[in-house]
């Protein structure tokens, strides 16, 4: 109760600070339109539907990119860390095409693809697929190779070892590197909706670089806003279950 | 099958090992592990390997649970040479190697899991006997983290005696312990392996733990690894670690392996 307390108080105090700040005429109300305008926006776009309808756009590309990136880059990653002679071809390129900021991939993307949701898919699955694929090898290469000795010792072998020692003795990693993954993979996608219009369907990138275009400072603020807060609901319903399952089980800090 | 007949004591295995050598390349040049070994443990005996570093009393231990393979020689539990790992012969490692994604119940039923012919039920009720056996019945659902170094090698014996082998390997078990954990555990194990009835081989560099828990003391020397001398030990059980008579057999042995050791160097 007192968290929560605690919580309001500040963004409370934020918003005051904002009131303040407009209210003592420093800038313009066109640069810095007070919080209530920013509300207005936002609630007019609840209202006409634009606002759900751009989450939606933004939310689907990214999750089923990130699902893709991390339905390849699991398998990946755990038969680069197995085989020498995968990790010399696919592991180096993997390390190579993961220092690649995401958002270069966006102008290839748009020549194969053309301004379709495919291309955006392709950034997003690009963002993902690497930093998953890399935690993944990471985490088994550092598995203590008693793990899997006890295991033969009772029986297990083959896929068996692979499912119920590797891939659960890895997790700390392999959790790291899908949030990794995510973050890549939330800005890239960001990036290339502010950047390009995409024919087949108006995300929250978009509606952004409509605020700037139109010089409506409270629907930028606004959508800002909206960025914000999906990228916490991300973290706290996609990571914080396994995170807080971390910390229980194997005693890691809290995140 | 049910779990009565689960928690039945099976037959302790025989164990032959037959001219076995193991040689292992490093960076620095060969080193023989074994040379030469032949070792027989009967049915249900506690044969303690011990020797300095390096003798090859862990790669012993290695061969016979079939996580290595010998280069020469050959291993027979049971009558049935040894290929490969079996639910017949259980391991204990100096790390705990629990898994730390499982609870202590969890780490248990791994092994369970893996044995076929039960069912979930009978594999919970074999679990909780056996972390009863072991003393950690209240801690059925405790994370590997929250436990100590003696509870987690508690765990990993339970995890180990679960399947109901013939066969337990011990290596070092019990090496990085206290020594008051250490002595709990001596009186522990040794009304354990009365009640379940286990041929057990225990590796260990502690001579005194050699003989408390021993039937045999086999005493390994280096550089090649060779079985150097045995001696049985015939003091009544339970023996505790602290009494004179364990003292004067321990000195015996050590003086034994002290000698092995000056011939060895001075021979170096």
């Amino acid at each position: 109760m007192k968290r929560v307390l605690i919580i309001v108080a500040f963004f409370a105090g934020l918003v005051g600070i904002w009131q303040a700040v407009c209210a003592a005429g420093i800038w313009s109300p066109v640069l810095l339109p007070e919080p209530l305008t920013v509300g207005r926006y936002l609630w007019a776009a609840i209202l006409d539907g634009s606002l759900a309808e751009s989450a939606w756009v933004t939310s689907k590309r990214l999750l089923i990119g990130y699902a893709i990136g991390c339905l390849l880059g699991l398998p990946m990653g755990l038969l680069t860390a197995r085989s020498r002679w995968l990790s010399d071809t696919v592991g180096v390129l993997a390390l190579g095409l993961q220092t690649l900021p995401s958002v270069c991939w966006v102008p290839l993307a748009l020549l194969w693809f053309g301004q379709s949701e495919a291309a955006m898919l392709f950034v997003v699955v690009m963002g993902t697929l690497w930093s998953v694929l890399i935690a993944v090898d990471n985490g088994v290469r550092n598995l203590p190779p008693i793990y899997v000795r006890a295991a033969r010792t009772m029986g297990s072998q083959g896929f068996h070892t692979l499912r119920s020692v590797i891939l659960p003795a890895s997790l700390p990693y392999v959790v790291s590197g899908m949030k990794q993954g995510w973050a890549f993979a939330w800005r890239s996608l960001m990036a290339a909706e502010i950047y390009v219009t995409i024919l087949t369907g108006y995300g929250l990138g978009h509606l952004l670089h409509f605020g700037r275009e139109l010089n409506s400072m409270d629907q930028v603020i606004g959508v800002m806003l909206v960025i914000v807060l999906i990228g916490l609901l991300a973290d706290k319903v996609l990571f914080s279950p396994w995170e807080r399952f971390l910390h229980h089980r194997w005693g890691t800090a809290k995140a | 099958m049910s779990v009565t007949d689960e928690l039945q004591n099976i037959a302790p295995a025989k164990l032959i090992v037959e001219g076995v050598s193991k040689t292992f390349s490093s960076r620095s040049g060969k080193v023989q592990a074994l040379d030469n070994v032949s070792l027989e443990v009967g049915e249900g005996e506690f044969v303690c390997l011990v020797g300095p570093s390096g003798c090859g009393k862990s790669t012993l231990l290695n061969l016979i649970a079939g996580l290595e393979k010998p280069d020469s020689g050959r291993l027979l539990a049971n009558g049935n040479p040894v290929n490969g790992p079996g639910r017949d012969r259980m391991v204990m490692f100096q790390e705990h190697a629990l898994f730390p994604w499982l609870d202590v119940t969890g780490n248990v039923m791994f092994s369970l899991r893996l044995k076929p012919g039960l069912t979930e039920k009978e594999r919970q009720d074999v679990a909780a006997y056996y972390l009863k056996l072991v003393g950690l019945e209240r801690f059925a659902h405790s994370n590997i983290h929250e436990l100590s170094g003696g509870m987690k090698q508690r765990v990993a014996l339970a995890r180990a005696l679960a399947p109901n082998p013939r066969v337990l390997l011990m290596d070092e078990p019990f090496a990085a312990l206290d020594a008051m954990t250490r002595e709990q555990l001596y009186t522990d194990i040794q009304r354990i392996w009365a009640a379940r009835k286990k041929t057990i081989i225990f590796v260990t560099h502690n001579v005194r733990e050699a003989v408390c828990l021993g039937d045999r003391v086999v005493l390994f020397s280096r550089n090649p690894g060779r079985i150097r001398e045995q001696f049985k030990v015939e003091l009544p059980r339970p023996r505790d670690i602290n009494s004179v008579e364990l003292a004067a057999h321990s000195t015996e042995i050590t003086r034994a392996l002290k000698s092995h050791h000056v011939a060895q160097e001075v021979a170096e």
